[in-house]
């Protein structure tokens, strides 16, 4: 069997064609695919829809994020669980564009979102949930009781290709994620028809314990391996304190 | 108005909350002023700190020499693991919260209503907002605390009878920490049962949307 290895995060994200829908996963830093973001917004794809739990912060420590795509008006459309600042002093592009309606912008609950992606890879078209029922989020959607609870039927969602971050992957794309890594990331790399990851290491099959994968790699499409220089391995801890640090 | 007291500390808030916590306990911390609790949960309690991202059992923050790329709270912020800790991916810490297995959620809030609804995802004449986990963490946990100033910045209240901005979730939150005191939803007023030192029960009353009934046993914030 062929490597599923790729040389670089440009050639990963080489075959990405105007209109596609992406997953995007990380919560805050960890599990943060910030290679293949960067490597995408320089590949230029356009008129795409993202889908992940925000989209709407750019940065300015040199970090490429989702919302510089945003800014620079190559999305057509976001499904995300923040699509606002909460700070009332805060605003981002896409809350702008979105204002202005230059850009579709869903919100969905979290749980909702991410139960969403993994119906997506698991193949259940849709499911009832009570989160957001009798909220501007659930309405125009079908309502049912069950057990004398009321739930709101919410679709899956599947995509074209999610960018993944992961700690160790082999050759043929098996997976492992450390700590809060993981996060959306597995439930990522099943719902999408290509998944790229970065990888902070990669090693030969067999290496990984099977019992210890986290994501098979017959979810996986392309794997680079993050080089120690020219690579964004891993972000400065301090450049993770948006609050106060803990002194 | 002639105000005596100082209005509580943003620690002293998460401490109190953070006393209410029983040992055993499954909690999530909402972003912002809740992950503040993490840090002051009683040393005599094993209490099991869920976040959105599939971290269980975490601990305090963490300091900027123990920080990693790899451990973040709810609200993104580097913690320390707890000997009890495991991770899931995100839709199984989901399933965690749907499934009712959180004793309580501590979320910020713009608005608490006395009839147990809270507002926390849209501020006033803006075009979307951020849900993240809160309408999830709302339906599903077994008790929903809220965790909030008082008032605006330009001193409106946030207590209301009925909230104003669009809903996060209706009927659900049992206990209201603010810097004046600590408060019941009772329905149509709020009960007061721990007042910041320094206030009167009138002083609150007067920056608060909605009568506050002080309890019998009223007393103050002590933690």
């Amino acid at each position: 069997m062929q490597s599923k290895v790729v040389a670089s995060f440009e050639e990963a994200v080489a075959g990405v064609e105007d209109g596609s829908s992406i997953l995007v996963a990380g919560f805050g830093e960890p599990g943060s695919p910030h290679n293949l973001v960067a490597a995408l917004y320089e590949q230029g794809a356009t008129d795409l829809t993202l889908i992940a739990n925000g989209a709407g912060m750019t940065r300015d420590d040199g970090v490429i994020t989702t919302g510089n795509l945003v800014e620079e008006k190559r999305v057509r459309r976001v499904v995300l669980a923040f699509t606002a600042s909460t700070h009332p002093s805060r605003r981002t592009p896409l809350e702008e564009l979105n204002e202005a309606g230059k850009i579709e912008a869903q919100i969905t609950p979290q749980g909702t979102l991410a139960e969403r992606i993994r119906a997506g890879g698991a193949g259940i078209p849709a499911f009832f949930t009570p989160a957001g029922v009798g909220t501007e989020v659930a309405e125009g959607k079908e309502h049912r009781e069950f057990g004398g609870r009321t739930y709101v039927l919410e679709e899956a969602i599947v995509a074209d290709y999610a960018l993944i971050r992961c700690w160790k992957a082999d050759t043929f794309g098996n997976l492992v994620f450390r700590r809060s890594q993981r996060n959306f990331n597995p439930i990522m790399a099943m719902a999408a028809d290509c998944t790229l990851v970065e990888a902070e290491e990669v090693v030969e099959v067999g290496e990984l314990d099977p019992d210890l994968i986290h994501t098979p790699g017959i979810f996986v499409q392309r794997v680079v391996s993050i080089p120690e220089a020219g690579g964004m391995l891993n972000a400065p801890p301090l450049a993770m304190f948006s609050g106060r640090p803990r002194s | 108005m002639s105000v005596e007291g100082k209005r509580l500390s943003r620690d002293l808030m998460a401490a109190r909350v953070a006393a209410e916590f029983d040992d055993g306990w499954v909690v999530n911390l909402g972003v912002g002023m809740p992950t503040r609790c993490s840090d002051f949960v009683p040393e005599d309690r094993t209490v099991i700190l869920h976040s959105e991202n599939g971290v269980i059992g975490y601990g305090r923050n963490a300091t900027v020499e123990e920080a990693t790329p790899y451990v973040v709270n709810g609200g993104a912020q580097p913690v320390l693991l707890t000997p009890l800790a495991s991770i899931v991916h995100h839709a199984d810490a989901f399933a965690i919260i749907r499934r009712g297995l959180l004793d309580v959620a501590v979320l910020g809030a713009y608005e608490a209503a006395a009839n147990g609804d809270f507002a926390n995802w849209r501020i006033s004449g803006r075009k979307g907002g951020g849900i993240g986990g809160a309408m999830d963490l709302a339906v599903g946990a077994k008790q929903v605390f809220l965790l909030l100033e008082h008032t605006t910045r330009d001193g409106r209240p946030r207590l209301l009878e009925r909230c104003a901005l669009p809903l996060t979730a209706a009927g659900v939150v049992t206990l209201v920490m603010t810097d004046l005191g600590l408060f019941e939803p009772a329905g149509d007023s709020f009960r007061l049962r721990e007042i910041a030192p320094g206030f009167s029960v009138d002083d609150v009353q007067q920056l608060t949307g909605a009568p506050v009934v002080p309890a019998s046993d009223l007393r103050e914030v002590t933690v």
